[in-house]
């Protein structure tokens, strides 16, 4: 094994190689005409029409428009899903009879895949918000809940102890005690739900959708125009890419804080 | 033996049945086009089972979803774990590829759909191209991530007794990286489920994505519940089955026990 980490020149080499190869490649292939453009457009055909979508609309809305309505949706979705999936985890932390009736019933809908909701999605609420609201939520809740309620469950016995000690009622034991402690396993799992939103709103909008990249995807598949397809793409991977980001930091900062507190 | 727990589970799955029953079929609050009443659901799993439903039987339509899931798991395997290994072995190789992936990584694999269809239509092969992209992910990161965090001196006890390299990867890296290499083949493996089930829904002519999506046209709630319960099932069958393999696989490591 080449055991001895590069050094920082090395890692920019390598890395810088390994870009320029991909990007050759991918022009190489196309301008060459080895690949038909009109299956494989190459980069800057893609970049361009990325900038051009920035201003002119396709499938009713441009680009920034399409991720504006894309992301009240998710937004809608994965708050819905913190505000049932955490509250329930810690009381599912605290209150066994809960548990013991909540979690077969989640075993049950666990091995759904969040996109199979989609019909009853659209039957229920419609292809409008609702259900691609609800589609989102069926991917982000998982997680909120899961994380809330290990945060509750692993809490140091000591501290509850004490607290019952001191007579705290289930109120304020729930609030006061379980819900510090579980914070950053609740942020942990945040996380995961926010990637796992995004994913789901992707799905739900390659289906059941009227506006929104995942839409907009769809139309520019349907007239064969594999560039604005390629650049919903990049759209959507770089606002996942902006939300893992934002999070990590949200993450990092509350960590800080709180060890400054302890 | 049943515990306090396991009474709960069923009081709780039976208390579930009766107010199906009883919100749809005894009071009617929940109207049959909303949520299929147990009687509906029977119907059509017995229509979709017998005569067919969306082309198909349940079963050919469960099958080929079951191997198409199988395929694509199985191509990302074979090329995400010999990748992940090779990343966490070279240094040089990490870091030209890293970058790539830092690109690719954040584009959700669902959102390769219409590529994939633009690219190979609505057959088979579009699917395993998607499931490939979804399930590769999570098994290179995962195999990276079992070998990064390999103990060094058990490296440097194989190497000073002059192990080859292939023995090497073979007998000390691969065994060592395998608890997280499982962990990430359960991640693809669900990585699997829900990106062909979305592929099926977007379009295809057979599978159970597309029996739900036919019962979504034809606004037909009572099939698109026996959809549901297909998929569930389908997840349910296939993750037990990883279990299986890897307790036998893992059954040297004691960590991997409890």
């Amino acid at each position: 094994m080449n055991s001895t980490p590069l050094t920082w020149r090395e890692t920019m080499a390598w890395s810088l190689l390994g870009v320029v190869l991909f990007l050759g490649l991918w022009s190489g292939l196309t301008t060459s005409g080895l690949v038909p453009r009109q299956f494989l457009p190459p980069p800057q055909e893609v970049a361009s029409r990325f900038i051009q979508l920035l201003t002119s609309p396709f499938a009713g809305a441009t680009l920034p428009q399409h991720l504006g309505s894309s992301f009240m949706r998710y937004a809608y979705g994965v708050l819905l899903a913190a505000a049932i999936g955490v509250p329930l985890g810690l009381l599912m932390g605290w209150f066994r009879l809960l548990d013991d009736i909540v979690t077969p019933i989640f075993d049950g809908l666990r091995f759904i895949a969040p996109i199979a909701w989609v019909p009853f999605a659209a039957l229920w609420f419609g292809t409008g918000i609702g259900g691609p609201v609800m589609i989102i939520f069926a991917g982000a809740f998982p997680p909120c809940l899961i994380n809330a309620y290990r945060g509750a469950r692993f809490v140091e016995p000591r501290l509850i102890e004490a607290a019952r000690m001191l007579g705290t009622g289930h109120t304020r034991m729930i609030l006061e005690i379980l819900l510090p402690a579980a914070v950053p396993s609740i942020v942990a799992g945040l996380r995961v739900s926010a990637g796992l939103g995004w994913q789901s709103l992707v799905g739900a909008e390659l289906i059941v959708a009227a506006a929104g990249v995942g839409f907009m995807m769809v139309q520019a598949q349907g007239s064969v125009q594999t560039a604005t397809v390629m650049t919903g793409m990049i759209a959507i991977g770089i606002v996942g890419m902006i939300i893992d980001v934002l999070l990590r930091q949200g993450e990092a900062w509350l960590r800080r804080r709180r060890g400054l507190e302890a | 033996m049943i515990g306090r727990r396991g009474w709960i589970g069923l009081g709780t799955v039976a208390a579930l049945i009766a107010l199906w029953f009883l919100l749809t079929t005894v009071t009617g609050i929940v109207s049959g086009a909303r949520f299929p009443s147990p009687a509906e659901f029977w119907l059509s799993l017995r229509q979709i089972w017998g005569r067919g439903y969306a082309g198909g039987q349940l079963i050919s339509h469960a099958l080929h979803s079951l191997k198409l899931v199988a395929m694509g798991f199985a191509v990302a395997i074979a090329t995400g774990i010999p990748l992940g290994l090779w990343m966490g072995w070279n240094r040089k190789a990490e870091a030209a590829i890293n970058p790539v992936f830092l690109v690719i990584r954040p584009i959700p694999p669902l959102a390769w759909i219409p590529l994939a269809i633009l690219w190979l239509g609505l057959g088979d092969s579009a699917k395993i191209l998607v499931i490939w992209f979804s399930a590769f992910v999570p098994s290179v990161i995962n195999t990276f991530a079992g070998v990064r965090n390999i103990d060094r001196p058990m490296i440097e006890a194989a190497r000073m007794l002059g192990t080859p390299r292939w023995r090497m990867v073979r007998e000390v890296i691969a065994p060592a990286a395998s608890p997280l290499i499982f962990t990430g083949l359960r991640l693809s493996l669900q990585a699997s489920w829900t990106t062909l089930v979305a592929a099926e829904l977007v379009g295809a002519l057979v599978g159970v994505g597309f029996v739900l999506n036919m019962a979504q046209q034809d606004l037909y709630p009572g099939m698109i519940l026996v959809g549901m319960v297909t998929v569930g099932l389908l997840g349910w069958a296939t993750t037990v089955l990883l279990g299986m393999v890897e307790r036998r696989a893992l059954s040297w490591n004691m960590a991997a026990r409890d």
